[in-house]
């Protein structure tokens, strides 16, 4: 009798517990920004869960360098998980054309996007998107307001104004003018010519008339910020050839150096490490007055896995993605990242706010080699990298590097040949 | 009375056999004909087409294909160079240190020398970034406390300099391997040897000339074929202190990052699996024919000795 009873308990827990993970839904992020982990586990995913019962959420992050591949060779397997996190452009438009993910332009939410948004998640015609937009990064200068106030120097407008105000700190000596180097190359090329250039080939005007074949990137517009790369050289520290990123940080954050050539995603790293207060400033205009426009680059996004056995679970999740309560969440909680959601946010970071209203005033445009023009071999974005270090090291003239990027796309881009 | 006459069949040899040439045929023969077929095909609209050698056609014929190729082989070639005119001479000249048995803890150095070898690439290239850095490393303090401060250079950032400082942190890293295979050859001559060179005049510097170094030859060419295998498969240093693109400008690329590159792509760039299996196949070829030339043109005349 008592055995019966006990058999009999047991299978009832037995089919209790089957009968509640049925009504559960278990959903899993792929992404590579394993930074995030805990604001996904203790912010992002209670607030979806506590709106939205019976559908549970696991952030499953991957390294950044191997991102790519691992989510590839995932997605091959079928083992990968219901929502991916989507690269911006060709690496996530190459897994739609695959039918790994799914179309989401049909979602409600995703009427609070604007084609500049979704330019990066979007097919070359734009009639199809797969991807919720999350956020983009703004590109600036981080500068030191207590080295600032101690020189005696104010925050430049011009180009002729920043020059004098590196100089004013060469002079003085105490700080290391800019925090850069040439190690990595990739800062050279991402906070350097991306970052100062859309004032001289006027932002999208520029990008767009290069992918159409109307510019060429030996055109002054795609020559002067090599220009001003050139001059860059002399203010960065000693040794700055060997000079890491993560060295550059430090140096900036241990206040070794002035100003910081920047992306926004520096902010929550830096808010952590400095002990004095920081600004940030636009990349400065050729002349006082002139239209200034600034890199807001599109960077991540999330797309639902075709192959998903959760696609309603997966639809609700991406459909809250889009929506304001999330932009909010998302941007306050990883100031620096900014949503790209047309919805009115209120960010309480101070640098956050600098940089996000620049937005008012300057015209936005992406990084100008990440849409279409990376495709061909050789890869125009890694060409960029490795000339712009070699112009800032003195070892290749503006002109060389725009004649040696001009050749390397126009050996396969047909608009271009 | 026939069965005595016919050989018998010797089935020890061959289940003795098996177990190597089924793992080895698994783990190193089969990828390496995939590679070889992966290499003759392209992507085109998804569907792997078979093309032929055109994948060796444009990494030779092509201009900037083949201007990364023979940059990345040349590159190779110098490090291998520096390996040879550095580490495996000074291996050699620690080994017979070490062997003279007039010097005192040459355990202690044994053991202080091969360690760096057991170490992971990844910490050798991180220490020594760190060492060379002009920031925070203890390269440019030492140079100060010396007075000779102008001598140092952002070694590993200059165009002219990075490979030769990566190729002899590989140096550092690996010196005690001819040495360990160096030591044991010369333990291994007899001291009759050696005794009755003495008898006839021979000590110091010319029983070494004349008499250890002819008897570990034939460790040199191994320790040379060893460093030439392992050079030209170099990746992970360079991997490791340059980044994929090898920087600066290229300066220290070889074969293994440009094959990565190519292979796994990199940022932007997506990878081409057919193009890095080229690249691949191009890379046993070398090996392959510097492999051959050491074995069938020097290690044949070889002179062995038998004591």
């Amino acid at each position: 009798m008592k055995s019966t009873f006990l058999v009999a308990t047991l299978l009832a827990t037995t089919f209790l517990s089957t009968a509640a993970s049925a009504q559960e839904v278990t959903l899993t992020i792929e992404s590579w920004r394993n930074d995030d982990l805990t604001i996904w586990q203790d912010k992002i995913i209670p607030a979806f869960e506590a709106a939205n019962e019976g559908i549970k959420v696991v952030f499953s992050p991957s390294a950044p360098t191997q991102y790519n591949s691992a989510l590839n060779a995932k997605l091959e397997a079928g083992t990968a998980g219901d929502l991916i996190t989507c690269r911006p452009f060709d690496g996530s438009l190459s897994l739609f054309e695959a039918g790994y993910l799914s179309e989401v332009g049909d979602l409600e939410n995703m009427e609070n996007f604007g084609s500049v948004a979704k330019s990066g998640w979007s097919t070359d015609d734009g009639s199809a998107t797969f991807c919720v937009p999350m956020a983009s990064v703004i590109h600036g200068f981080i500068y030191n307001k207590d080295a600032f106030a101690e020189i005696g120097v104010e925050v430049p407008t011009t180009v002729d104004e920043f020059f004098d105000v590196l100089d004013a700190f060469k002079e003085d000596g105490t700080y290391i003018p800019l925090a850069m180097g040439t190690a990595d190359q990739w800062e050279a090329a991402t906070m350097g010519y991306a970052n100062i250039g859309p004032n001289y080939w006027k932002g999208e005007e520029g990008r767009l008339a290069l992918i159409a074949g109307e510019q060429k990137l030996t055109d002054p517009g795609w020559v002067a910020p090599y220009e001003q790369l050139e001059r860059w050289g002399e203010y960065l520290g000693d040794g700055y050839e060997a000079q890491s990123y993560p060295d550059s940080q430090n140096l900036f954050t241990l206040g070794r150096a002035a100003i910081y050539p920047a992306g926004s995603w520096e902010i929550s790293g830096f808010n952590a490490q400095v002990d004095f207060e920081m600004g940030a400033f636009p990349p400065p205009v050729q002349n006082a007055g002139d239209d200034c426009y600034i890199s807001d680059h599109v960077d991540i996004a999330i797309g639902m896995n075709a192959a998903s056995p959760n696609s309603e679970a997966a639809r609700t999740f991406l459909n809250w993605v889009g929506s304001g309560d999330f932009a909010d969440l998302y941007a306050n909680s990883l100031p620096g990242f900014f949503s790209l959601s047309n919805a009115q946010i209120e960010m309480s970071d101070p640098l956050a706010q600098e940089m996000v209203s620049w937005r008012q005033d300057c015209g936005s445009s992406i990084r100008p080699f990440h849409q279409i023009l990376s495709r061909g071999t050789p890869n125009l974005a890694n060409e960029y990298w490795v000339t712009s270090a070699n112009v800032i090291r003195g070892t290749m003239t503006p002109q060389e590097a725009g004649q040696k990027l001009q050749d390397d796309l126009s050996s396969w881009y047909p608009p271009q040949q | 009375m026939r069965n005595l006459d016919k050989p018998k069949r010797r089935w020890h040899i061959v289940v003795f056999l098996l177990p190597a040439v089924l793992v080895y045929t698994a783990i190193m023969i089969i990828p390496l004909f995939g590679t070889l077929q992966l290499s003759l095909f392209t992507t085109i609209d998804r569907e792997q087409v078979f093309i032929g050698f055109d994948n060796f056609r444009t990494l030779l014929g092509d201009e900037r294909w083949s201007q990364s190729f023979w940059n990345a082989l040349k590159n190779n070639a110098w490090f291998f160079l520096v390996h040879m005119i550095v580490q495996n001479p000074i291996g050699i000249a620690i080994a017979a240190m070490l062997s003279s048995s007039a010097l005192r803890f040459s355990s202690f150095y044994r053991t202080a020398i091969f360690i760096p070898t057991i170490l992971s690439f990844v910490i050798v290239g991180f220490a020594w970034k760190l060492i060379l850095s002009p920031i925070w490393g203890i390269a440019p303090g030492m140079l100060d406390a010396v007075g000779l401060r102008f001598l140092f250079e952002p070694w590993l950032g200059k165009e002219e300099y990075a490979l030769t400082t990566v190729a002899l942190i590989s140096v550092w890293q690996f010196v005690g391997i001819p040495m360990m295979l160096i030591y044991a050859a010369l333990l291994s001559i007899p001291d009759e040897v050696l005794e009755a060179g003495e008898i006839d005049g021979l000590t110091g510097m010319s029983a070494f000339w004349k008499i250890k170094l002819p008897l570990i030859l034939p460790s040199i060419g191994i320790i040379s074929i060893l460093t030439f295998v392992g050079n030209f498969n170099a990746f992970d240093l360079v991997y490791t202190t340059q980044g994929a693109l090898a920087g600066p400008n290229y300066s220290t690329d070889v074969l293994g990052t440009l094959l990565y590159r190519t292979f796994f792509g990199f940022q932007m760039q997506l990878g081409d699996p057919n193009m890095g299996s080229a690249i691949a196949m191009m890379m046993f070829l070398v090996i392959l024919i510097g492999v051959c030339i050491y074995l069938f043109g020097i290690q044949t005349r070889m002179r062995r000795y038998q004591f």
